[in-house]
């Protein structure tokens, strides 16, 4: 079964080929951040626009780098939520059209569903049933993942998502839009143990986060080393990033070693744009390694949004049977664990 | 000689229309908020009633606009899912003159230009003149977006000496009411049916576009875009 995938719940174009035989076929990306970035943030209205504009020009490559003719197209899968209402509006309305024309089954494809599938494109895919860290921008979640489909909330962020911590201290720290990646390779060049952020909520039972405190300490240690241009010192900055990532880290470890041992699962897959983060990486690798646990990440290009999580986890729900009615249905919220298990 | 079939969601209506060398048929409903569930079902009810499938058109038609932007981009997106997917053309219709050719064609006795106004928000409107033009229209004035008074100073009105009709809801603002007090009709919508009228002319002429430029006219292209910061948030996982 071959699925065409496309993704355009937020601020990036992303469509893709995915062969259940074959495995990935090509995948593009169309990341609109250098038109958010003067508004410090994404703009709905901006957003919506491009996605009109980028999606076809999108397919015509992915379907000439795939070798693929739409004869060769088995069912089209689009995130139908959670994301913005009308950014979502275009993928879906595209999608589901051409699913029409070309008479094949559309398939309509939770976000964060794809997120969680994404590592399953690797080579060395993880087993179900498995744990899963989802962290992005929006989310901080621990989920039980029994089987496709299937997920059960073990805890999540009770304020501020990681990914969206992450992008207040780059602001703090006057790093450009997005700035998860700009604090993390900032904090590359920080001395380790100058700063000590606190890591909220570790020593209390449970597998809640939060990490608006954090933010708190880290705009102190900002404010009490500013020079006259009102930033500190660039190794300053660069030692409070440091210790703000060592903080963030520290206390998803924790809080993901803390899941496995109350489920007695010994597999952590983690997914979401923050799961690219490379301390993260070797943090719970090392430190799951200890607990004869491992951990599962995708490639760093679909940490992020993507359109080949969506063709994949599309994929899997064509294969059980899913499929869309003529009516394009779209949800800015949805929860994960309302989904159906197949 | 075509078939052409026609979509538009530009306002709170949702229309399509087959128009069979001239011969109409059309689905209209009030859809305000449910565009993407009904769009594509009413196209598939209207195929299957007369007995065609895509491939047997010869182009599809959509309101490319002005009107209300997600609207517009439904539309343009199932449009353009279409037209790529069966590799049919599309012709792209202004939704002001297709208002223009609906009251046309309800009031056949009626040859004043007509002052087409939909409601813009932020206190302007989407602003056309259209004429008589044969069986059409033709436009008088190029759309833009403007505020209301913009609208009554005018000099293209002016030149009318009020030998026009207001039509659309946008008069409904009362800046404009000085205008026109009487000759205005604020409950005209575009309907699929007029651009599946004026689009077998544009056909006929070869104005057809591809499915990747069958892109909105949104005409409001600059105000101050309001950015949102937070786009999924944990309650998505538990409501
Ligand atoms: N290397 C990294 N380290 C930390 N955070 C990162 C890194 N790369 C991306 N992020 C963060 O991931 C988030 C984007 O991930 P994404 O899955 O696209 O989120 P969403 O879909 O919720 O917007 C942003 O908050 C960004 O700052
Ligand atoms: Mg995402």
């Amino acid at each position: 079964m071959r699925v065409l995938g496309l993704e355009t719940s937020c601020d990036e174009t992303g469509v893709a080929v995915y062969d259940s035989e074959r495995g990935l076929l090509a995948h593009v990306l169309y990341t609109q951040i250098a038109l958010h970035a003067e508004y410090g943030g994404v703009v709905p209205e901006l957003a919506s626009r491009d996605h009109v504009r980028k999606l076809l020009p999108l397919i015509n490559e992915v379907m000439e780098k795939s070798d693929t003719g739409p004869a060769d197209i088995d069912a089209i899968a689009y995130t139908s939520g959670p994301g913005l209402v009308g950014a979502l509006m275009v993928g879906a309305s595209f999608g589901r059209s051409l699913a029409y024309a070309w008479k094949v089954p559309a398939i309509g494809v939770h976000h964060m569903e794809g997120h969680l599938l994404a590592p399953m494109l690797e080579a060395n895919p993880p087993e179900f049933p498995f744990v899963a860290l989802l962290v992005s921008g929006g989310h901080t979640q621990l989920v039980k993942v029994n089987s496709l489909g299937d997920y059960e909330l073990l805890g999540e962020s009770i304020d501020d998502a990681a990914g969206e911590a992450f992008d207040k201290a780059a602001k703090m720290l006057d790093l450009d839009y997005p700035g998860g990646p700009q604090v993390a390779r900032l904090a590359e060049r920080g001395v380790d143990g100058r700063f000590k952020f606190p890591r909220p909520m570790v020593d209390r039972p449970g597998l809640d986060f939060s990490f608006s405190g954090l933010k708190t300490a880290t705009l102190t240690a900002v404010n009490a080393n500013k020079q006259a241009n009102g930033l500190p010192d660039d190794q300053t900055c660069a030692d409070i990033a440091n210790a703000f990532q060592a903080a963030v880290v520290d206390t998803l470890v924790i809080k993901c070693k803390r899941a496995l041992e109350q489920t007695g699962m010994k597999t952590l897959v983690i997914a979401g744009g923050v799961s690219a983060n490379k301390k993260l990486r070797a943090d719970l690798d090392s430190e799951l390694a200890k607990i004869g646990a491992k951990v599962f990440y995708a490639r760093h290009e679909f940490c992020t949004d993507n359109g080949a999580m969506i063709a994949y986890a599309g994929c899997q729900r064509l294969l059980a049977g899913q499929h869309e009615t003529l009516a394009i249905n779209i949800k800015a919220r949805w929860p994960l664990d309302s989904l159906s298990s197949l | 000689m075509s078939l052409i079939l026609a979509l538009d969601t530009s306002t709170d209506a949702c229309s399509v229309a087959l128009n069979a060398d001239g011969v109409i048929t059309s689905l209209f409903e009030v859809a305000a908020k449910s565009h993407t569930q009904r769009l594509l079902p009413m196209v598939d009810e209207l195929l299957k009633a007369k007995g065609c499938e895509l491939t047997d058109l010869d182009a599809i038609a959509f309101g490319r606009g002005p009107g209300s932007f997600t609207g517009l981009r439904i539309c343009a997106g199932i449009v353009q899912g279409l037209a790529f997917g069966a590799s049919l053309p599309v012709i792209p219709v202004s939704t002001l003159e297709a208002m223009a050719l609906g009251f046309y064609r309800a009031n056949p006795d009626i040859h004043l230009p007509l002052a087409v106004a939909l409601d813009a928000r932020m206190n302007e409107v989407y602003w056309g003149l259209c004429a008589r033009s044969g069986e059409l229209v033709e436009p008088l004035v190029a759309e833009q977006v403007i505020s209301p008074d913009v609208v009554v100073a005018s000099t293209e009105v002016a030149r009318l000496h009020g030998d026009f009709i207001g039509i659309g809801p946008g008069w409904h603002y009362p800046a404009m009411q000085t205008l026109a007090t009487v000759n205005k009709v604020l409950n005209v919508h575009p309907h699929a049916e007029n651009m599946a009228l004026i689009a077998a002319k544009l056909f006929a002429e070869g104005k057809v576009v591809s499915a990747l430029e069958a892109q909105p006219v949104y005409l409001r292209d600059s105000v101050s875009w309001q950015k949102r910061q937070r786009i999924r948030d944990s309650n998505d996982f538990l409501v």
